[in-house]
């Protein structure tokens, strides 16, 4: 689903909205409203990030969300619990750290979907690193969406594109999860490269919190992924987490100047 | 031989690269790096001159006549805590700074828990010009407020870690954000025998020098090899680099002394060998102390420097086949250590040496009286007097 997902929208050129929202924050019960909300205000995909203990690739707006995810008591099959109560139409990708996966038995792949779980992607596993486990993530009935980052030679590029599924993950940025003010000059060059030796769909993340930035990106990128400007507003209120996932929408559908 | 990092990173099923995408490229270059520099004899010639009139090596072995009395066989101490900045920590930073410094890095991140490792860091960058900044938890920095000044004084950024438990776990995963946001210009200094590929064979093998010296030292002292060789264990340096040169001798034992804490039923202790389970924590796979569903389980120790919830991998390995024995003592039995090397020596050790002091004076009569006994004193217990002050103080 996550696949055709992507292509569909693709055929039709339209940008792809991926909103992440981090399981159990700012507790489990709004979290389930935060997902709906998110849904309805136009993302195309949801990501879940299961809360962990020691999130090395986050900056401080997810550490906090995660924490507070953790002191709710949120596991990874609580947040299988919270995706299969919040019924969403959109397809819906894990976002974890490798050890609570591991953690969670060999038959957690079969769990996620039966929960309603389409994708996943794993921060701390880059492609060739653990060709065991990586077959058993990419092997299930998830797609395994694997991530590109700045510092990533063209060779690897490649060789990432060639085994993910769903979309390829481009990071924007050096550095942790968390909003700037501005882009990289040299994403679009970035996304080019990328797209030279990559046929799926490639969605940018890392940095983007702002209608203007999803504009800019939406002009090269098949899709956007925000989030911690949306784990930074659902802090406040799911309203507001929900008003600015639609000015991103806005943004990121509106014809080009 | 087994204790060999395999091909492609791990040691058995241990060690690996689990680190986000961005840092791949940064540990190719690494390794790469590394194994340019130890196949140079430039390299190897400038380190051991510095090893040699800086650092002040090679660390000498001490007989201990009344501690040896007291344990009914001779025990011989390798003084690690003679180094210049008083721990084995100089000789991975050092070796690693001189790397950076070849890889045309001028910026040093270190992680630090007692403080040693922060200041072994900032000193060799003092020396070699180099920027540093290390992060340090908040609870760490309350007790080690002396390294913090003495990392200061040498012109180091101490940087507080206020998430978690705001110790060593916390600041390593600061330092490792820090170098997902600097790797083209940074180095990262790892501590320990810990982190992804190439780091636990790297720091192994500039630690090594301690095991290569003193089994050398043994053989020409004591006329025979050790029984025994033991030494304290938190992510594992100063205990991978003694072992490293014995794993050959079978007849040599290998005994690493964990941090038992409040005990090992008590839920606080940084026993990860004793008590924890495989899992994935800072890029590689290890033992690891941490609950059913994956989250990392605080680790305590009075030793700030053991108090981590993972071991390296090497060590997770020598454990799974046996050829490493792992033991842990509690807080209570390493403030015995502390005093006893002291009263018995006129050597105070380090908090996390003396662990392994208090395990070897616990074993009385298991050995015979010509078993020698090989134990590595990796630091001086000056950083700990204060500490120690303060707990005996509250306790009258």
């Amino acid at each position: 689903m996550l696949t055709a997902r992507c292509e569909a929208l693709r055929a039709q050129g339209r940008r792809a909205l991926v909103c992440y929202a981090t399981a159990g924050h700012p507790d489990p019960d709004r979290s389930v409203a935060l997902w709906q909300g998110l849904e309805s205000a136009g993302a195309d995909v949801l990501e879940v990030g299961v809360p962990f203990s020691d999130p090395m690739a986050d900056g401080p707006v997810i550490q906090a969300s995660s924490q507070a995810a953790l002191e709710h008591g949120v596991t990874l099959d609580t947040t299988l619990g919270l995706v299969a109560r919040a019924k969403l139409g959109i397809p819906v990708v894990l976002f974890s750290y490798l050890n609570p996966i591991l953690a969670a038995g060999s038959d957690v792949l079969r769990r996620a979907a039966d929960a309603g779980v389409h994708g996943l992607l794993v921060t701390d596993l880059p492609v060739g690193s653990d060709p065991e486990r990586e077959a058993w993530l990419g092997g299930g009935p998830l797609d395994f969406v694997r991530l590109v980052a700045p510092t990533t030679p063209r060779a690897r590029m490649a060789e990432i594109a060639r085994h993910g599924r769903g979309f390829v993950y481009l990071i924007s940025r050096l550095g942790v999860t968390g909003v700037s003010d501005t882009l990289p000059s040299d994403l679009p060059q970035t996304i080019a490269q990328l797209r030279g030796v990559c046929s799926l769909p490639i969605c940018v993340g890392f940095g983007i919190s702002r209608p203007e930035h999803a504009r800019a990106v939406g002009a090269h990128a098949d899709g956007i992924v925000v989030g911690s400007a949306i784990v930074r507003a659902a802090g406040r209120s799911v309203d507001e987490a929900v008003a600015l996932t639609r000015s991103l929408r806005s943004a990121l559908d509106a014809p080009a100047a | 031989m087994a204790t060999r990092e395999m091909t492609d990173g791990r040691f058995g099923v241990f060690g690996g690269r689990y680190v986000p995408e961005t840092l791949v490229p940064a540990l190719d270059e690494l390794e790469a790096a590394l194994d340019a520099a130890l196949a140079d004899p430039a390299f190897h010639a400038e380190l051991n001159s510095m090893l040699q009139h800086y650092v002040g090596r090679p660390s000498t072995l001490c007989d201990a006549p009344r501690f040896s009395e007291l344990v009914g066989a001779p025990v011989w101490l390798k003084r690690e805590d003679l180094n210049h900045t008083g721990a084995h920590k100089i000789n991975n930073a050092l070796a690693q700074a001189l790397l950076a410094r070849r890889m045309g890095k001028r910026r040093i991140i270190a992680e630090t828990g007692a403080g040693q490792h922060g200041v072994a860091t900032a000193t060799v960058c003092a020396r070699l010009g180099l920027e540093c900044v290390v992060y340090m938890g908040e609870e760490d920095m309350r007790r080690q407020r002396l390294n913090v000044y003495r990392m200061r004084l040498m012109g180091a950024t101490v940087v507080p870690v206020t998430a978690g438990t705001r110790t060593l776990k916390d600041a390593t995963t600061e330092a490792i954000r820090d170098w997902v946001t600097t790797c083209p210009t940074s180095h990262y200094i790892i501590g320990s025998v810990v982190g992804p590929a190439p780091y636990p064979r790297m720091v192994r093998d500039f630690q090594a020098i301690i095991g290569r010296e003193a089994r050398a030292q043994m053989l020409e002292r004591a006329g025979r090899l050790p029984r025994s060789v033991v030494a304290c264990v938190g992510g594992g340096s100063n205990a991978m680099g003694i072992f490293h040169a014995f794993v050959d001798d079978a007849d040599v034992e290998l005994i690493g002394v964990e941090a038992a804490g409040h005990g090992l039923d008590s839920g606080a202790h940084s026993a990860s060998l004793t008590r924890g389970t495989p899992g994935v924590l800072h890029g590689a796979l290890m033992y690891l102390l941490q609950d059913a569903n994956g989250q990392v389980h605080p680790a305590h120790s009075i030793s700030a420097g053991l108090d981590y919830p993972g071991v390296g991998p090497e060590h997770s390995y020598l454990k799974d086949s046996g050829r490493g024995t792992y033991v842990s003592v509690t807080d209570e039995q390493a403030l015995e250590g502390f005093g006893l090397l002291g009263r018995l020596e006129g050597i105070i050790p380090a908090l996390e040496s003396a662990h392994a002091v208090a395990w070897i004076a616990s074993q009385k009569g298991r050995w015979a009286a010509d078993e020698p006994v090989l134990l590595c004193v990796s630091g001086r217990g000056d950083k700990d007097v204060a500490q120690v002050s303060e707990l005996a103080e509250e306790a009258t």
